[in-house]
């Protein structure tokens, strides 16, 4: 059993996710594909899995062509993705989400004790569990298991497994792993996405690393000096370009925010590091809520992580989204239109917004215009704190440039800086000091220009 | 040992036995004869039957608002059929068959056009009536009954109870095995727990969807041969409101509007508890505003009991999911 890809390219627009990422995997061994944010893994294995359609390469299964046209496609294939947001019926029980679709019948009704019968040999390799319980009865590591078994159901040869424990204990992920062994010994092709080195150490026999949509290299992990995580890492990091990051001396003044370990004075840009999940968004949720110990309230306004959903009203006007927290009123409660527009004005300019007029509608405005919205209507917002989370994620090189010096220009202008990012040449090209999270805790700040990418992917990811 | 707790049906029918006996208690010896009972179950023919089919699509996800307009262009059908001496059989077949188009153009667009089923059923709900009221000529069709009357009479029921009660029991026992016993109902669930993953499966969800709104809305057709054999005539404006009785006893039954779950038992329940409701409240000589009041208190607090229920289910699997059992 082997799964082979040649040359496969993908394209988003400008950004090229894919650049001809050539990967082979061997049944009966566990091939993790490793790399950081936005290296490509995700839209690698979407092609893989039939969710994404390649714009050119070739993929073969056991020697033979292979190019779903579909997810459904790729399942009757053989190659089956369990995703980190998993896909069950949480209202139905445990036998019939693994043979959904596919229930057992005997003279026209649904056969109920071969349907458990099934559903039991499907999960005999993974856990034991009564069929009838209901999925949403049961606690997410099982529920994991259960989509592992529906893709076993569904005679799957390919096990793909995207992050399979961002959401895991740490003795649920050992268990994990125990099975996925068992699993590997049936002679399944098991391709294992993950940040976490160490988990790649402990469980893969292979390693492949992505980077900027390519294939920068791999080997056999075996502790050795080719096959270990100080290999694994200089793979990931690559090269910065320095000169996207503006480099102006920032003098911090009073503090302005004091959470934990976690101190920013006004003039600073502090960064957060970490792997998704992390719980770094969640960190800057619960600073914008807490109140201020401080005599004067310090206001403070956050940038979200996701645009579309939090960061931006997309049916309304660039002018209303700029206003939207802070609106150009008078007397307190009357707006205009046009009042609203000329508060704007000067923010699109100072953002560089390309866009017919301030009445027109965000949605739309290209990614990167849309993001310099979103920050706009912060910085007229006239907080104190800014809490920026992932500023440049799906945009252009030129916006992030220009993004970046929209922060610098805040810091500079007394504003106190939180700035949440995947991206760590971008974390050590704008920030002061970083600090690393890892599982949901914060580690101690390390001056910027005392680390390097190698430094801080050790901390996130050992 | 059956676990009562797993079945939807069972808080239902417990708010149905509550609220009988709370009546019984208020009204010593007038509900509980089995006059008033066979009153009773013949009154939640109508509802109970069309509910059913009505359960279906909620559970499928979905929602039908198109029920009250397609049991009035049912009751017209018939009468404008045994009007055409074509039969009995002739006359029930057809109206079926044309609330179940009815019922396949609602589905067909939900699916083809990708609008939300609300709206679809929006618009369907007028265009029936307006269908119905031009097939009437906008009165209403009198006609010999040939018969179909008998479904509600006491004197021709079988075992003293009404053919129509008959029906009801008949039509909710057989959309309960369809949907908890074939292929076909339980991927009616799966849609509605979660349309995706039933995709990506392999199931034909458009297809389902189809059949299941046909279905729905060719059940609100058997309701409107009942409805017919209550008022013997073909009447337009008849049924205006029921498909919001309907909804209420699938609400009431247990169903979740966010689709994925339901029985049609305790729909039936449901709709039973409304009538026993209603009759208490004019036995007990209650104002008509306060039986409405006192149904909407209900319905109510159904969902809210069942929101209730599920975050307690929710915070269970939480603390679980902390200490992982043993296997």
């Amino acid at each position: 059993m082997s799964l082979v890809t040649r040359g496969i390219e993908k394209s988003y627009g400008p950004t090229r996710a894919l650049a001809g990422v050539d990967l082979e995997a061997e049944g009966g061994r566990i091939t993790a594909v490793i790399g950081q944010n936005g290296a490509g893994k995700s839209t690698l294995m979407g092609v893989l899995a039939g969710a994404v359609a390649p714009d050119a390469g070739t993929m073969s299964l056991d020697g033979a062509p292979y190019a779903p046209r579909s997810p459904l496609d790729a399942r009757r294939a053989g190659v089956a993705m369990v995703h980190q947001e998993l896909s069950l019926c949480p209202h139905l029980s445990v036998a019939e989400n693994v043979l959904l679709g596919r229930l057992p019948t005997r003279g026209g009704l649904v056969d109920w004790k071969e349907a458990r019968r099934l559903a039991v040999a499907a999960l005999e390799p993974l856990v034991v569990i009564d069929p009838r319980t209901k999925v949403s009865d049961l606690s997410l590591a099982n529920q994991q298991l259960v989509e592992i078994a529906r893709a076993l159901a569904f005679r799957c040869r390919v096990l793909i497994l995207d992050e399979p424990t961002s959401s895991l204990a740490a003795s649920d992920v050992l268990r994990l792993f125990a099975r996925l062994r068992v699993l590997k010994e049936r002679g399944l092709v098991i391709l294992y996405l993950s940040h976490f080195l160490e988990e790649v150490t402990t469980l893969a026999d292979r390693f492949v690393v992505l980077r900027d949509g390519e294939n920068v290299g791999g080997g056999d992990v075996d502790g050795s000096a080719a096959g270990g995580t100080p290999r694994m890492v200089e793979l990931m990091a690559g090269r910065a370009i320095a000169t996207l990051y503006p480099r102006s001396t920032h003098t911090p003044g009073d503090v302005a925010l004091s959470a934990g370990e976690l101190v920013v004075r006004r003039g600073e840009v502090v960064g957060i590091a970490g792997l998704v999940g992390a719980g770094r968004t969640t960190l800057l949720r619960s600073i914008l809520r807490a109140n201020g110990t401080g005599a004067a309230p310090i206001r403070k306004a956050m940038l979200s992580e996701d645009r579309k959903a939090e960061g931006l009203a997309t049916s309304l006007s660039i002018a209303a989204n700029i206003t939207l927290s802070r609106p150009a009123s008078r007397w307190g409660f009357f707006v205009t239109r046009g009042g609203d527009e000329r508060a704007s004005r000067p923010w699109m300019e100072r953002m560089g917004i390309r866009a017919t007029s301030a009445s027109q509608k965000v949605s739309e405005l290209s990614g990167g215009n849309q993001q310099k919205v979103a920050l706009a209507r912060i910085m007229h917002d006239g907080a104190d704190v800014l809490l920026v989370d992932e500023p440049t994620r799906g945009i252009d090189v030129e916006t992030k440039a220009r993004i970046y010096e929209l922060i610098d220009q805040a810091a500079r202008g007394g504003k106190a800086i939180v700035v949440v990012s995947s991206y760590l040449p971008e974390l050590l090209g704008i920030c002061d000091r970083i600090h690393v999270m890892r599982r949901g805790e914060l580690g101690p700040s390390h001056e910027a220009s005392a680390l390097d990418e190698h430094a801080l992917l050790r901390e996130a990811a050992l | 040992m059956i676990a009562l707790g797993r079945h939807r049906w069972v808080g239902p029918l417990i708010g149905l036995v509550v609220v009988f006996v709370l009546f019984a208690i208020l009204l010593p010896g007038q509900l509980t004869k089995p006059i008033t009972i066979m009153t009773m179950a013949r009154a939640t023919a109508v509802v109970g039957i069309a509910a059913s089919g009505t359960t279906m699509v909620i559970i499928l996800g979905g929602i039908d608002l198109s029920v009250g307009s397609a049991v009035a262009l049912t009751t017209v059908v018939i009468a404008l059929v045994l009007k055409q001496d074509l039969g009995v059989v002739a006359a029930i077949v057809l109206a079926v068959l044309a609330a179940a188009c009815a019922g396949a153009i609602n589905g067909g667009l939900t699916v083809g056009l990708e609008i939300a089923p609300f709206i679809v059923t929006l618009g369907t709900m007028g265009a029936l009536r307006g269908a119905a009221i031009g097939l009437a000529h906008e009165q209403r069709v009198y006609v010999d009954a040939h018969g179909i009357d008998a479904l509600v009479l006491p004197t021709h029921g079988v075992l003293g109870v009404p053919l129509a009660v008959w029906l009801l029991f008949a039509v909710a026992a057989s959309i309960a095995v369809l949907l908890n016993n074939t292929t076909y109902g339980r991927q009616v669930f799966a849609i509605g727990s979660n349309e995706r993953t039933a995709l990506l499966a392999g199931i034909r969800v458009k297809r389902i969807k189809i059949i299941t709104y046909a279905v729905a809305t060719g059940l609100a057709g058997v309701a409107g041969i009942v409805e017919f054999g209550r008022l013997t005539v073909g009447d337009p404006t008849d049924s205006v409101g029921l498909e919001l009785a309907v909804i209420a006893s699938s609400v009431i039954g247990g169903s979740s509007l966010a689709g994925g779950e339901g029985s049609v038992l305790g729909t039936i329940f449901g709709a039973m508890m409304m009538t026993v409701i209603q009759t208490g409240c004019s036995f007990l000589g209650l104002a008509s505003w306060l039986q409405m009041i006192l149904t909407g208190v209900i319905i109510i607090a159904a969902a809210g009991l069942d929101r209730f229920r599920q975050k307690a289910a929710a915070s269970r699997v939480r603390s679980r999911s902390h200490n992982p059992r043993k296997l």
